[in-house]
């Protein structure tokens, strides 16, 4: 078949996106082709300018304060490559920005893991790292590396950091002895009507709602009763918040006294002097998050740059400072005593005491039940 | 000489005009027409969607009974939402106008000045006044009014006074500019007719401002009815209006196609009603109220 000479070139483009070739093979064949052809492409004198800034977007708050201090501003100090940060509320929300923006004005993600990396997959937004290019990478956490490798052999993403949803209360209101007794049950005291909080967010709902009808939340056999338990938080909470921010002050504030909450946020308010307490009940919904490189992002750059997020110093720095354990391996990297008494945090290394959500069975079912849960949330 | 160019000529006109019909096109007829082509594309997968065209988005609207009642909601609160900026809005435009106060300017002024701090920020200002560790909350327990915290954040009555604190300076400032067009003679003439004062008001004032009224209800009613932060802040789920349905078929479901329906859907019901206040009142006064 014959191809174009701008399909060529278009090829060759995709390629140089997706970092199967580095820039100057490109330009040297982008050179020749436009040559032979009389012609040049638009992105030739973006591909000849030295990159000078890359792009990050992230969660905002406690964590990206905790990335940008000790990680990206010693990185720019080093290698006066300015990182350009802006932040979401929903990873939803920025895969819509991605979405209508073009290749490379959106360029590494901090995801949330496995669920999500299938939905920038399906859109076609992956890139193909080098992983020659980030040696840091050996340190990471290989079981925290395989479900990615699962659904990409080339991976687009490095896992980063992880945590769990599990259950934050106010102590002054409810005693340690009461959580742990009730666990995930808190949710659903009624005791705590109008006083309960909790994710907007499909996946944490429907999770939480098979731990309290004793389901395996990978492997949901009754649908109906999910959604009467789903239905059963709502009409007894006051606020599903949407961002960690607004966890933050929800619990903070004193509006609510339960609610399913993010391990890091959690530790930050602690830290704080808030009187919050925190439990992992059994089957706690664990989750990873990773450095997602976007196609049509300058490749090398972006894995200078992680390799150095990734480097244990700078790694141990944001963990502390985000309340997160690391993706590091700690059988591999002596990591801190104030890391390993993280919540979440797997000093085996192996994750198996972790419950991580099936990223093909959440895939098949994300849009219909996101759908039903929208629903709910809005008194359907 | 036939060429030459006169002052009302119609090339002139047409040349005049184009700038604002090419910006108009490229701004707003075409950015609505794609979205229309849109609501007839396949949803493939979160985020994902093709060209093959399909009224499956249609459907689900037109036979799914969530989205009307969603809809009818949002047109209560909107019209809920109108009437009280009319009943509140009225008297300090009244006052505004009829005050003799030398620097009437200042009171103008004030009615502006929301306006230079950030919409969602005066939105997150309820908060803390609604809230239960909010002012009113917090005064009220610590005189012994009341012994547990109201609720009265999270609720349609909040959603509805944050869309009040919104929208009052429109309604006042269209009432104002309509009540200054009155010839105050015409006030004159009546009370040395034997009007009081308050038949006067009756007589004469309010008839002659229904207009300005008219054109702060249909403003009030079209920004209500569209607003999506307000309930988003101040409401909970079930306090939901259609702009957070289309928020979240577009960001939480990544459905652009059916996202798009449902923005069609509230751009076609809200031109209705637009439509009709142009029919019987024309948009003069709705101009005349926003330029002050």
């Amino acid at each position: 078949m014959k191809m174009s000479t701008t399909k060529r070139l278009e090829r060759l483009h995709d390629r140089y996106a997706n970092g199967d070739l580095s820039r100057r093979t490109f330009l040297s064949l982008t050179a020749v082709a436009a040559a032979s052809a009389g012609l040049s492409m638009p992105w030739m004198s973006q591909a000849l300018a030295a990159v000078e800034q890359v792009r990050f977007d992230g969660w905002g708050g406690t964590v990206q304060e905790a990335i940008d201090k000790y990680a990206f501003q010693p990185y720019t100090a080093k290698t006066k490559i300015k990182v350009v940060q802006g932040t979401f509320g929903d990873e939803n929300e920025i895969i819509t920005k991605i979405k209508t923006a073009k290749p490379g004005d959106f360029q590494i993600v901090h995801s949330s893991g496995v669920n999500y990396y299938i939905k920038y997959v399906n859109a076609g937004m992956n890139s193909e790292i080098n992983e020659a290019n980030i040696p840091n990478m050996a340190n990471v956490l290989q079981p925290m590396i395989e479900p990615f490798r699962k659904l990409t052999p080339k991976l687009s993403a490095v896992p980063y950091d992880y945590g769990t949803t599990g259950i934050a209360y106010n102590t002054k209101v409810i005693s340690p002895e009461e959580a742990k007794e009730k666990g995930a049950g808190l949710l659903l005291d009624k005791k705590y009507a109008g006083k309960v909080g909790g994710y907007a967010d499909m996946t944490t709902r429907v999770w939480y709602a098979a731990l309290a009808t004793g389901q395996d939340p990978n492997n949901i056999k009754d649908m109906e009763t999910i959604w009467a338990k789903v239905r059963e938080t709502r009409d007894l909470a006051k606020k599903f918040w949407s961002s960690g921010a607004e966890l933050m002050d929800l619990l903070s504030k004193g509006e609510i006294v339960v609610t399913d909450a993010w391990s890091g946020r959690v530790a930050a308010l602690q830290d704080q002097g808030h009187p919050i307490g925190y439990l992992d009940p059994a089957g706690s919904y664990a989750w990873m998050e990773d450095m997602l490189i976007l196609k049509g992002s300058p490749m090398a750059e972006c894995e200078e740059l992680i390799n150095f997020m990734l480097d244990p110093a700078t790694s141990i720095a944001v963990a502390e400072g985000q309340s997160y354990p690391p993706s590091l391996d700690p059988t591999k990297v002596k990591l801190t005593e104030k890391i390993e008494k993280l919540p979440a945090f797997d000093k085996t290394g192996s994750m198996k005491a972790l419950t991580f959500a099936d990223p093909v069975y959440w895939a098949t079912n994300e849009d219909a039940w996101t759908k039903q849960w929208d629903r709910i949330a809005k008194g359907a | 000489m036939k060429n030459r160019w006169t002052l009302y000529d119609p090339r002139l006109a047409s040349m005049l005009i184009a700038p604002v019909l090419l910006l108009l096109i490229f701004f707003l007829v075409l950015p609505i027409a794609v979205m229309a082509v849109y609501t007839f594309f396949t949803f493939v997968t979160a985020g994902v969607e093709t060209s093959a065209l399909t009224a499956a988005n249609w459907h689900e609207f037109l036979t799914d009974s969530y989205y009307h009642g969603f809809l009818l909601k949002t047109l209560r609160v909107g019209a809920m939402t109108a009437l009280l900026c009319g009943v509140l809005g009225y008297f300090p435009a009244y006052f505004i106008w009829a005050t003799s106060f030398k620097h009437k300017w200042l009171l103008l002024l004030l009615l502006i000045v929301p306006f230079w701090i950030s919409f969602t920020i005066r939105t997150f200002s309820w908060i803390n006044i609604l809230g239960e560790q909010g002012v009113i909350n917090v005064a009220l327990i610590r005189m012994g009014i009341i012994s547990e915290p109201l609720p009265m954040l999270y609720t349609e009555g909040a959603v509805i006074m944050g869309l009040l604190h919104f929208l009052l300076p429109y309604m006042i400032l269209n009432v104002y500019v309509s009540l200054e067009s009155i010839d105050r003679t015409l006030i004159a003439a009546a009370r040395s007719m034997g009007c009081t004062s308050a038949q006067a008001f009756r007589e004469v004032t309010l008839p002659l401002s229904l207009p300005g009224l008219a054109a702060g209800l249909l403003l009030c009613f079209v920004l209500a009815a569209g607003s999506y932060v307000t309930p988003q802040l101040l409401g909970s789920g079930r306090d939901a209006l259609f702009g957070n349905l289309i928020y979240d078929t577009i960001m939480s479901e990544l459905n652009w196609p059916m996202g798009a329906t449902l923005s069609i859907v509230l751009f076609v019901v809200l031109g209705f009603f637009a439509a009709i206040y142009t029919r019987y009142m024309g948009m003069s006064q709705i101009v005349k109220g926003l330029g002050g």
